[in-house]
């Protein structure tokens, strides 16, 4: 795989989750791992089986939740959807990420000018 | 976003459900790996390569499985379900070990429940009244007079409440009712019930609200009102089905129409807090004009205003009381009260604080003598398990886990010993709350309730560490090494183990001791006092409350009395019969008696005097001796004739060293002629010395306040109550079913307390006897069976049967003599602490003491004797070839 792939923040896994989830509506476990993966453009090193952990905290906090169902290839697998409350706590981490985002390049920025003089 | 409400209710209950959720998660995992292996093989990947990958890109089922649970549950809920799990294995393995561990802390447990719910009841928890701290009960400084020294006439009651600016109220009731003194005639047979007179302002004082209707207005208060009542709630509940709509009825109270105009609430219990082991069915306005000419008969309650100390009120009540008249139309009666303020709770249940805490002290001493037989239970099992938990140490649990899962155990096993035990508790208290019969206030309301419950929990919780504390640290300390290597059945490990249970032993058997020389102190001042002499015979009478109408006649009432004793008498089996209208030891009243002589009238010195209006008979009838002179008889009735009977002490005081026969005594206001002298009778109380008494004749001066009648006879009362009262109805069909109660019921009301102090002092003493022989018997059948291959040897180098069975009872023995000197030096300490609750038994009496030791040593005996045969029994052969 050559170049190292970037190791994932603590909870930004739950914020990818709740944003997939919020972009195409019900998904399966895999699905939702697949899809991180492929928008990640695999630079995120995931193991897909974290996402089990992720899935069940964010159901206790009662912004997903999940129902048993069929996958297209016939297979049982529980589906997973956001809440309103789910919703919510997206914007809010939306806006929290942007700004850290923001943060951090302004930052990054400075110490890269500061240096060439 | 760390933890919200939800989350962590959500945590809680995955760790009820973890079992489908894994089995849940697991599905889910699999389903997963399908589908990657799907996606892979429509890449054209071989089949292998395919699962290879998706378990790559997986990353762990395992550990995906792990993430899962710890992010569902709380960390610490794991680990105490692991512990619980283990702990209900380990613990339905040792089934017999669980058990009896389990009992024996329910037993201890249970005791300690039942006994903190009563002294809560009696001791902390306030009044239930309205800012109970405010409330102040008034008494005569130095009330040697019976009921009549802590009460005060109408007058005085007044003068009091309108002169004193420490009190925003100061109300009573009337003291001298006697139980069943109304009778209530619905249709049928009329029902006697117990009325009480309450002074206006009475409910509003103590902060009583009614629970249906109204409380007493002023205008009741004044004579020839509309006559209203008040019920108790238990009253209206039981004889009138708690209808609602009597409120503003008219009912018929001993043939006079009263109106009811409310019901108390269920909370208001008058016997339990002014009177205990008395019922009160209603109340009725106490009217102030009706007792003007009376003496003494309100028993005052003040409520202080806020801010006034019970020392100001106190201070300001020695100014008033001296000034108030005791009859304002009769200023010749004299002047001059005297007033005691008490804390009202302080007043009802002060007496008893000793006692209770006594008997807390004794409950907490089982619940020790339980926790150091459970240590020693656990040492034991200790001793077997030590392999495991050296194993478990050496597969690298901590110090901290390990001691953990066995505070786990112990808490286990304390908390359902406690489920057990408040069951037990609960028992017992439903069994006291309804014992009208033991003399202690307040008791009646004893319940479990918040404070008993959190009193559960706390000594569980303390009892879990006390005896989870010693062997956990035993166990976890252990050399580990030591322990592995020791796989053999060697001899070594005994000793030192041995002396923390023998220490613990001695403990126990010192614990038991302290308990039995007090239960042995308290049996024998409970004996004592029912050897009293009471001056009466309780056995063989019984009394009942007599209805009649005289009209106020004089003439018609000996005429009653008269008729009354003689068809009494006419009932097969009667041996004698009288009348009088206050028994000894329940309700009583008191006037002054002075020696006529040569003194002039003003130097006359009244002394207070217990009175009974009695008929002749009545001192035949209750087994009263008369020394001297002679009995009253009917003549004296029907002539009016002036005589009285007094006691031996107040003849000795009013004639000291002379003939008291044929004297004459100013007796209740009248000249009376000395006819008998009788001996003392115990007129309140078993335990007090007999005050002065006099026995009047029922004439013109002296008018008797009720009447009961006292049959003598050797049938049991039951067996006579028919007919009696078959004869009672006969002359007056209106005679309410009043109960034929036997006089010794009286006696036994009257040392009720003591009986049930010792009665309870004296089970846990047992208790504790029970429980120290099982630590006995454990700790010596235990190493018999370790020094199985020991005495096998000794026994095959000519050690005989009798020997071996010698050896281990002598050790037993050497652990009971250390316990009970260390005992008795510490019951010699503590005894010195009850000595006020004794009644003529010393501390240190060495009777108790020796049967102390007696008991103790033959239990020892016993609890030795089982192993020390079992010892003798083994065969030296069978002994080592096991080896």
């Amino acid at each position: 795989m050559g170049q190292s792939k970037l190791d994932l923040l603590q909870g930004t896994l739950d914020v990818m989750v709740l944003q997939t989830l919020e972009a195409l509506g019900s998904l399966h476990g895999y699905g939702i791992a697949r899809r991180i993966e492929q928008v990640s453009g695999n630079e995120v090193l995931l193991n897909q089986g974290t996402i089990y952990a992720s899935l069940v905290r964010l159901q206790q906090r009662g912004w997903i939740i999940a129902k048993w169902g069929t996958s297209d290839n016939n297979r049982k697998a529980k589906f997973y959807s956001i809440t309103k409350i789910g919703q919510k706590q997206l914007i809010k981490d939306t806006a929290y990420w942007q700004r850290l985002a923001g943060v951090m390049g302004r930052v990054l920025a400075m110490q890269s000018e500061g240096g060439e003089e | 976003m760390s933890y919200s409400l939800r989350q962590i209710f959500n945590q809680l209950r995955s760790f009820f459900r973890s079992e489908r959720l894994d089995r849940e998660v697991n599905q889910e995992m699999a389903s997963h790996l399908e589908m990657a292996v799907e996606e892979n093989l429509r890449r054209g990947m071989s089949a292998e390569e395919a699962w290879r990958q998706a378990l790559v890109r997986f990353g762990g089922v395992q550990q995906a499985l792990e993430q899962h649970r710890e992010s569902r549950t709380l960390p610490w809920v794991d680990v105490l379900r692991q512990d619980l799990r283990f702990t209900f294995r380990m613990l339905r393995r040792d089934f017999g070990f669980t058990v009896v561990a389990i009992l024996i802390l329910a037993l201890g447990i249970g005791a300690n429940i039942a006994v903190f719910s009563v002294v809560n009841t009696i001791l902390l928890r306030p009044l239930p009244f309205r800012d109970p701290q405010q409330l102040v009960r008034i008494v005569e400084k130095d009330p040697k007079a019976g009921e009549s020294s802590k009460t005060y006439t109408a007058d005085a009651t007044q003068d009091f409440q309108q002169q004193n600016h420490s009190f925003q109220s100061v109300s009573g009731y009337f003291a001298f009712t006697g139980p069943d003194n109304y009778k209530l005639v619905k249709s049928g047979q009329p029902v006697p019930v117990t009325g009480l007179l309450v002074a206006e302002g009475f409910f509003q004082t103590l902060g009583v609200e009614p629970s249906l209707g109204r409380l007493f207005r002023s205008e009741e208060f004044v004579q020839h009102a509309q006559q209203v009542a008040l019920l108790s709630y238990p009253f209206w509940k039981r004889r009138l089905g708690a209808d609602r709509s009597i409120i503003g009825k008219t009912i018929n109270l001993s043939n006079s129409s009263v109106v009811v105009i409310g019901v108390l609430p269920d909370t208001f219990d008058f016997g339990a807090v002014f009177s205990p082991g008395a019922k009160v069915d209603l109340f009725v306005p106490y009217i102030m004009d009706d007792f003007r000419d009376d003496g003494n008969d309100l028993a005052l309650v003040g409520r202080l205003k806020p801010g006034v100390t019970l020392a100001q009120a106190q201070s300001e009540t020695d100014q008033l009381f001296p000034q108030f008249y005791f009859v304002h139309k009769h200023p010749e009666y004299g002047k001059g009260y005297t007033g005691q303020l008490t804390d009202l709770k302080e007043y009802v249940s002060g007496k008893l604080r000793r006692s209770l805490i006594v008997l807390w002290c004794a409950v907490g001493l089982i619940l020790l003598i339980v926790c150091v037989n459970l240590s020693n239970l656990l040492l034991a099992r200790a001793a077997a398990r030590s392999k495991e938990f050296a194993m478990r140490r050496a597969l690298g649990a901590g110090r901290g886990r390990l001691v953990r899962q066995l505070l786990t155990e112990s808490l286990v096993l304390a908390a359902a010993g406690a489920v057990i035990g408040l069951g037990f508790g609960y028992g017992i208290l439903s069994y006291l709350a309804h014992q009208g019969s033991i003399a202690l206030p307040l008791l009646a309301m004893v319940r479990v309730d918040r404070s008993v419950l959190e009193w559960t929990v706390l000594i569980a919780i303390a009892a879990a560490v006390l005896f989870g504390a010693a062997p956990g640290l035993r166990m976890s300390a252990g050399n580990l090494q030591e322990v592995l290597k020791d796989s053999g059945p060697g001899l070594s490990e005994g000793r030192k183990h041995d002396r923390v249970r023998s220490t613990l032993v001695i403990t126990e058997i010192a614990l038991a001791c302290v308990l039995l020389v007090g239960a042995g102190l308290l049996l024998r001042s409970f004996l004592r006092v029912l050897d009293i002499d009471l001056g009466f015979e309780a056995s063989h009478a019984a009394a009942i409350s007599v209805d009649y109408d005289d009209g106020g006649n004089v003439a018609k009432r000996t005429a009653i009395w008269q008729e009354v004793t003689n068809r009494s008498l006419m009932i097969p089996g009667v041996e004698s019969a009288g009348i009088s209208d206050n028994l000894p030891m329940s309700r009583n009243r008191s006037w002054g008696i002075a020696a006529k002589g040569e003194q002039k009238q003003d130097a006359l010195k009244f002394i207070p005097i217990f009175v009974y209006i009695v008929s002749p008979g009545y001192l035949k009838a209750m087994g009263m001796r008369l020394i001297e002179g002679r009995d009253i008889n009917w003549d004296d009735v029907s002539n009016n004739r002036a005589v009285v009977i007094l006691n031996e002490t107040v003849a000795r005081k009013l004639w000291p060293g002379q003939d008291p026969i044929g004297r004459t005594a100013i007796a209740g206001g009248a000249d009376a002629e000395v006819i008998g002298v009788i001996a003392d009778v115990h007129e309140t109380d078993a335990e007090d010395s007999a005050g002065a008494q006099m026995y009047l004749p029922a004439i013109k001066q002296y008018g008797p306040e009720g009447s009961y009648l006292v049959v003598r006879s050797k049938l049991p009362p039951a067996s006579l109550a028919t007919s009696v009262m078959h004869a009672l109805r006969e002359i007056n069909p209106g005679q309410p079913a009043t109960e034929f109660k036997p006089i010794q019921s009286l006696v036994d009301h009257a040392t009720s307390p003591r009986r049930f102090f010792v009665l309870l002092v004296g089970t846990f003493a047992g208790l504790g006897l029970l429980l120290a022989s099982l630590g006995i018997y454990g700790v010596i059948s235990y190493s018999v069976t370790r020094q199985t291959q020991e005495i096998g040897i000794r026994m095959a180098l000519g050690a005989t049967q009798s020997w071996v069975q010698r050896d281990v009872i002598l050790r037993t023995l050497r652990l009971a003599l250390i316990g009970v000197a260390v005992g008795i030096i510490a019951s010699l300490v503590l005894a010195r602490l009850i000595a006020s609750l004794l009644f003529q038994t010393a501390p240190t009496d060495p009777l108790t003491f020796a049967g102390m030791v007696v008991l103790l040593g033959a239990v020892a005996l016993l609890a030795a004797y089982l192993p020390a045969r079992r010892a003798s029994r083994i065969d030296p052969m069978i002994a080592l070839r096991t080896n």
